[in-house]
């Protein structure tokens, strides 16, 4: 695989798979404005997803949903930070704010690009995420002196700095279970 | 004017109601109980549908998924700000929702199985809600009227949504076909109990007081008429031999179970329990986060 | 805080109320009316206004009938026909 489909299934993987765990906040968030804004930034990582998706797929001969939920488990290359279940709202939160972080720069990356599309994908990305990072920055900011966000930031940081990207963990396991069974039960189909 | 009867005819004759207004306390315990209702059941439906969220079999599903049940949520947060302009607090009405003291609708204590029971509750639960939501749009009491008309144009894209997922399974193989028509076979008892057992409009209090502007069966009639031959035409079949449209344009139907509805609203469906305690947990888990942004 | 959400549809046209928004400050009222009112892009922009910042004003008190202000406080057909009339130009007569 060429280095360009390589950072573009990186890109689709990170969004796709953080956007999946984000939405499992739908319905159940901590108050129902934050709720409402919260699914909001779910939606719009998938978006990210499928647009890096559509890159990709074209270099590689397939399509976005394929390239989305087709592949083993090990094929995966999103980063470790967005794998984990977190099903509370401190480690919740304190993964957004680390995630932001890592994209930020990422992404700062990819609209420096040579590559046009890159590039224009990239600053597309980025006017959309700008509204994500004021969304961490505000809980960051308002829950800073609470023990629990500063706990999840400490259990998260070895994640946020781990750089392998094979998808090899129980948890991600799970979650492509879950998120490939109603695809699995009838391969080929169109829903 | 502080007078009961004086307020009965004024709302009759087509009068609105704001927040600030005198109402009679029986109006307003109704208005409470009716919308606190609504705002339940936006918040129960949430549960069944976003279990498949994480599993739509596309970024295009799961997109529309998300945004529906987002919307769902959007519509919760509207009504309990009506509900709280009238007197009860959000935090009250979501602790008797979760303690079982307050109901939310029938459809929404059922579970989900299948994708196909992504369809048949996109298109048709919100359709059968939608005609009572339409209704609501001359509710006398305006601030209710009023975020009605956002809510109906956001269940609009619902409907539209569900009726998509359900073409493209019945067009798919026979499995899927199969998964319509055996989830439509399951949906299709709470769907007739929708609505409530027929009350004649001058015995019906949300008719009297104007808060609904429809009776229980005008509302089922409305639903059968419009989406009954939809479903036909599909080629699908519903689970009643004796639903039909008579010559003059009403529907005839197995009478639907009463019984049923009466244990289900009242906490007894099969999945009641079990969604009551998943709110219920969140609930609990999270309220430091309320107090740390709602202090 | 509850903020008051006004919102304006497209470019031109008022900013009317839409609704309500619970938030601990400001910036969490952006954030959040902004999902609430625009995710769909259907407003132009948003006005939000802290509730108790909001002054009600009722009661406009008419008991003297001033209808001069108001258009339908004149009624000018008697007149004008007069006026018509001793000019000549009456519509009926210059047929």
């Amino acid at each position: 695989m060429n280095e360009r489909a390589q950072i573009l299934l990186e890109l689709a993987d990170d969004e796709l798979v953080i956007g999946w765990r984000d939405s499992e906040w739908t319905g159940i968030a901590p108050t129902l404005e934050e709720d409402v804004a919260f699914s909001s930034i779910a939606q719009n990582e998938i978006g990210h997803a499928r647009a890096a998706y559509e890159l990709a797929a074209r270099e590689l001969g397939t399509t976005p949903d394929e390239l989305a939920f087709d592949r083993r488990p090990a094929e995966y290359r999103c980063a470790p930070l967005v794998e984990l279940r977190l099903l509370d709202w401190a480690h919740a939160i304190a993964r957004r704010y680390l995630y932001e972080q890592l994209d930020r720069a990422r992404i700062e990356e990819m609209k420096r690009s040579d590559d046009a599309e890159l590039a224009s994908l990239a600053a597309k990305i980025d006017r959309e995420e700008a509204y994500h990072r004021i969304h961490a920055e505000l809980w960051a900011n308002r829950l800073r002196d609470d023990p629990r966000f500063s706990q999840a930031l400490d259990d998260l940081r070895p994640y946020a700095e781990a750089t392998e990207r094979v998808a090899r963990t129980q948890e991600f396991a799970e979650l492509w279970d879950e998120m490939t069974s109603v695809r699995r039960s009838m391969p080929g189909a169109q829903w | 004017m502080n007078d009961e009867a004086e307020f009965l005819e004024y709302v009759q004759a087509g009068g609105l109601v704001e927040t600030g207004d005198w109402m009679p306390d029986e109006y307003r315990a109704r208005l409470v109980k009716f919308i606190e209702m609504h705002g339940n059941s936006e918040l129960m439906g949430v549960l069944p549908e976003r279990e498949w969220i994480l599993r739509a079999p596309t970024l295009q599903r799961k997109l529309a998924l998300t945004a529906k049940v987002q919307d769902e949520v959007g519509h919760a947060q509207l009504i309990f700000g009506v509900v709280e302009d009238l007197g009860k607090p959000r935090a009250q009405c979501l602790a008797d929702l979760v303690t079982g003291k307050a109901k939310f609708h029938n459809v929404f204590h059922y579970p989900t199985h299948t994708w196909g029971d992504v369809g048949v509750i996109a298109w048709l639960v919100d359709a059968a809600a939608i005609v009572s939501q339409k209704a609501l749009l001359k509710c006398s009491y305006a601030p209710y009227a009023r975020i009605m008309k956002k809510i109906c144009w956001e269940e609009s894209f619902h409907i539209l949504h569900g009726r998509d997922v359900v073409l493209a399974l019945v067009t798919g193989t026979d499995a899927q076909h199969e998964l319509v028509q055996e989830a439509l076979d399951r949906w299709w008892g709470p769907l007739m109990q929708f609505h409530g057992h027929p009350i004649p409009a001058g015995e019906d209090p949300m008719v009297v007081w104007r808060i609904k502007s429809q009776g229980n069966e005008e509302a089922r009639q409305q639903f059968l008429d419009g989406y009954v031959p939809q479903v036909w035409e599909l080629g699908l079949t519903l689970p009643d031999p004796e639903l039909r449209r008579r010559d003059d344009g009403v529907w005839e139907y197995t009478e639907p179970d009463w019984d049923e509805l009466r244990a289900v609203v009242t906490g007894g469906g099969p999945c009641t329990q079990d969604r009551l305690d998943l709110r219920r947990r969140f609930l609990e888990q999270e309220a430091w986060v309320r107090e740390a942004v709602l202090a | 805080m509850i903020f008051e959400v006004f919102r304006q549809e497209k470019k031109g046209q008022p900013f009317a109320h839409a609704g309500s928004i619970e938030a601990p400050d400001g910036a969490f009222a952006d954030a959040w009316a902004r999902e609430q009112y625009g995710r769909r892009g259907e407003s132009e922009a948003l006005w939000l206004v802290p509730r108790v910042a909001v002054r009600e004003v009722h009661d406009f008190p008419d008991e003297f009938d001033l209808k001069y202000r108001r258009v339908d406080g004149y009624s000018l057909k008697v007149r004008l026909k007069e006026a018509r009339e001793r000019a000549g130009t009456n519509p009926s007569r210059a047929r």
